[in-house]
């Protein structure tokens, strides 16, 4: 079995932060290498070294045996090597085929008279798309599909190049599980095929099952590269975290109280969410769980007031708000963190103080002449930033986008905290970070609620909810269909209730279900 | 409540959007034939084959000029220079001809290299020294002009007797500016749809970061939209002398804002990834249309600037009421509309 890709010593330092340091891994011919480690242990930018996103400051790569020093992604391309990014790389205005195909169209004609062959192009993209497994037109615009649909459209892609190595940088978070199923299966042919993959994710049993090497990263050095039997899910835990991590939830250290903050009632958006109740009292952690498109996101949103409803009422703090916006919640403290951070959450191009502070703008300004405070501005974001142990640069002059994922996920956390929110909304805050940043997230929700806000946690992990919360609630095709006290909680319960098997005697999902 | 009445409200109101989408979607063609009816309903002789020739006509300059901007405006950059270049590279043809005898055609060689040098200028700017497209092209807007009346010493460049002729002469009964518009249109829409070139400039538009993830050459697209917007303008600018015989000290100025204006009624985003051909050249039409008609029709001459104004304020209202429809549309639904 021949090595396909090897690195030798790579090292690459930003903004004076090593992300990769003296690193060595190597890809075999037919296998699959999972590569784990904590947010901001350097795998993305290992992966863009090899992708020629980015070039090293130090070290070597090896490709096929030859030196290999991509100065571009166009030359990583060139020797066939696919990178599937962590955030989806299509182009929304083309079509599939014309994503699939646009680095080097097919044409006839020649000289400047060349022009796209448009049979070669469909049919082309016909197949590939037959072999992902995706029954849609090439005709078809990107900005119509699904996420899950986006990211076959990158693996086609990487078909069409007949990629020697592809580079999978987290590709599941945005996938159902039918649709990560059906990914895992062509990751499993194409490594029958003889092609190496590299597979960066945080969901370990995943990593586990599927890789024949994993390499585990930590702080920008590799801790181990061997075969994935010599790993259960402890031991690639405590090699990520340096050590092993007992507890996976903090204690709750606080009761809900009786006061409410924040009632939905009778809220109602034709084919979103019908006739949705759900109140969050002082000091309280509710969660809210349900399965890929059953609505939380779409009521979180509603609740916040970035989408509009039809019928019902939203009530904050005893009083009803009458037109709700985003301006309105952030008067009335409530707090969003959405779970897309990079399109909704961040200014990317920003400075991460800037960020942290765009909420309380108004705290640090003079009352009189309107003007900042920049000190006061940039010790609170500080205060905040270590407060939730950030890993970056100067927080003054570093942008958002130089961050890694969990770390710009701690950023929109931390812009929120500032304002002192005394409702807090979290759709997914733990969505692709780490085991280590997702403790303190978790030691932040007790927190908050200690200090007496509400927190409705909303996330498709039922573990975490069973684990922080004092509710849960359970929404199933836009409607409530489940409400379980702590004491009540069970994971199958639960799950019977999100898959619509009847929920525990919860009113609206009965009258919903037409008896 | 009654399920019944539920249906049909949402079915009722699920059919207004799709008549409100249709007519959104085609704004533009509907506000110009509104328009046309309104000119053609007021008076008896506005819709003769004389007038709409001459709209045709008239619009061909600003529609050359306006489809080479599109080209820009697709990468998300802008041409603020075109009105100057036309000046300048009709300048230099002209003052050669006259000092040197030279032809019509090898005249419109000069002046098309001359605007391609003036563009590829820009690209140079925008592309390798990293300056804003909006500043590139306010700077060269200036210097062009500059240039060009330190050249004319800000007097009045007569071209020849043979320039009339030229530009006089119909090809095949057609007149000759509606005949290079329409090599132009017919150019630049196999282009943006037809080659790899054309579509990597959408692909630009929509994300450069993500171009140059792909391994798409993104210098060489964006250099290319402003050279050719560059020999755009050349072309539009000797072909407008062509009809009139002479240039002034204020020849195009102001012409990058019809064209910008054109592009932009006839569907073309400002932010990048969203526009074609056929939109651009009929909002250069409907441009000239409504010139036309207020001139055909003798309206206040301190009126017209108005309605103008009205007619585009109308259509870029329009535009965004679409967009905003669109984005409602896109909305996930989650469970079925009708139970």
């Amino acid at each position: 079995m021949s090595i396909v890709l090897e690195t030798r010593n790579l090292t690459k330092a930003f903004f004076g932060i090593t992300a990769v340091n003296n690193v060595s891994i190597h890809v075999n011919e037919g296998e699959i290498l999972g590569l784990i480690g904590q947010n901001g242990a350097g795998k993305s930018t290992l992966m863009n070294l090899v992708g020629g996103v980015v070039q090293p400051d130090d070290g070597t790569m090896l490709y096929m045996g030859k030196p290999y020093t991509p100065r571009g992604p166009a030359d990583a391309t060139r020797e066939r090597i696919a990178f599937i990014h962590q955030e989806l790389n299509l182009f929304t205005n083309l079509t599939i085929a014309e994503n699939v195909f646009i680095e080097g169209f097919p044409t006839v004609g020649r000289g400047p008279f060349r022009l796209i062959d448009r049979g070669a192009v469909k049919k082309l993209t016909q197949q590939v798309l037959a072999a992902v497994g995706l029954d849609l037109s090439p005709d078809m615009p990107v900005d119509r599909m699904s996420p899950g649909e986006r990211q076959l459209v990158e693996i086609a892609k990487a078909l069409y190049l007949d990629a020697s190595l592809i580079i999978l940088d987290e590709p599941t978070t945005s996938l159902t599980n039918r649709e990560t199923e059906k990914l895992f299966e062509i990751m499993r042919q194409l490594r029958a095929q003889g092609k190496a993959l590299v597979y960066i994710s945080h969901i370990l049993t995943d990593v586990l099952a599927i890789s024949d090497q994993i390499a585990v990263m930590r702080d920008g050095q590799l801790m181990t590269q061997e075969p994935a039997s010599a790993f259960d899910i402890n031991r690639m835990i405590s090699l990520m975290v340096g050590r092993s991590i007992e507890n996976l939830y903090p204690p709750r250290t606080s009761q809900p109280q009786a006061d409410s903050l924040l009632e939905l009632r009778g809220i109602c958006a034709a084919g979103i969410v019908e006739d949705v109740n759900l109140t969050v009292r002082k000091g309280e952690v509710v969660g809210l769980f349900g399965l890929m498109g059953s609505g939380r996101t779409e009521l979180a949103r509603m609740l916040y007031g970035l989408d509009s409803y039809e019928r019902g009422d939203i009530v904050v703090k005893g009083q009803p708000v009458k037109r709700a916006s985003s301006r309105a919640s952030i008067r009335n403290n409530v707090a969003f963190v959405t779970e897309n951070r990079r399109e909704e959450g961040l200014l990317m191009n920003i400075n991460i103080a800037d960020n942290i502070a765009l909420v309380s703008l108004p705290n640090f300004a003079n009352p009189v002449t309107q003007v900042i405070n920049k000190n006061e501005m940039l010790s609170s974001a500080g205060q905040v930033a270590n407060l939730l142990q950030l890993k970056s640069g100067n927080i003054a002059l570093q942008p958002a986008k130089a961050l890694s994922g969990g770390n710009q996920q701690k950023v929109v956390v931390a812009k929120w905290l500032l304002s002192k929110p005394s409702i807090f909304i979290m759709d997914e805050p733990t969505r692709g970070i780490d085991v280590g940043a997702k403790y303190e997230i978790y030691g932040i929700i007790d927190q908050l609620a200690a200090a007496g806000s509400g927190v409705l946690f909303i996330s498709s992990e039922l573990e975490e909810l069973m684990g922080m919360c004092d509710r849960i609630l359970v929404m199933s095709r836009g409607e409530m269909f489940g409400e379980f006290q702590r004491s009540e909680f069970s994971q199958e319960a639960i799950l019977r209730a999100a898959f619509r098997e009847g929920g525990n005697g919860n009113h609206h999902g009965q009258r919903s279900n037409g008896q | 409540m009654n399920l019944g009445a539920l249906r049909a409200a949402v079915g009722g109101s699920g059919r207004r959007i799709s008549i409100s989408q249709l007519l959104l979607n085609n704004s533009t063609i509907i506000l110009f034939i509104v328009v046309l009816l309104v000119f053609g309903l007021s008076s008896n002789n506005f819709l003769t084959l004389e007038s709409m020739t001459n709209i045709v006509k008239q619009a061909s300059f600003t529609g050359i000029i306006a489809v080479g901007m599109t080209f820009v405006l697709l990468t998300a950059g802008i041409d603020l220079s075109v009105g100057s270049n036309m000046y300048l590279s009709s300048v230099v043809a002209g003052l050669l001809m006259r000092q040197t005898g030279m032809d019509v055609l090898p005249a419109l060689f000069v002046a098309l290299i001359v605007g391609t040098l003036y563009g590829a200028f820009n690209a140079f700017c925008v592309v390798k020294l990293k300056i804003v497209p909006f500043m590139v092209t306010l700077a060269t807007l200036v210097i062009g002009r500059g240039i060009g009346t330190a050249l004319t010493d800000s007097k009045q460049v007569d071209f020849p007797e043979r320039m009339l002729h030229f530009g006089q002469s119909p090809i095949l009964g057609i007149p000759m500016p509606i005949v290079v518009f329409a090599i132009v249109i017919v150019a630049a829409y196999i282009v943006l749809t037809r080659t790899p070139l054309g579509r990597q400039i959408y692909a630009v538009g929509n994300d450069v970061e993500v171009a140059k993830k792909a391994g798409i050459n993104t210098d060489r697209v964006i250099a290319f939209v402003y050279i050719f917007s560059g020999f755009c303008a050349a072309l539009a600018g000797f072909i407008l002398i062509s009809q009139i015989g002479r240039l002034d000290r204020s020849f195009g100025e102001g012409r990058e804002f019809d064209a910008i204006a054109a592009a932009v009624l006839g569907g073309t985003s400002l932010f990048g990834g969203v526009g074609n051909v056929a939109g651009t050249v009929l909002g250069a039409l409907l441009m000239q249309l409504v010139q036309y008609g207020l001139q055909f029709h003798n309206v206040n001459l301190y009126i017209q600037p108005m309605v103008r104004g009205a007619i585009i304020f109308i259509a870029v209202f329009f535009d965004s009421l679409r967009e905003a429809n669109l984005s409602k549309l896109k909305r996930r639904f989650i469970r079925p509309l009708e139970t």
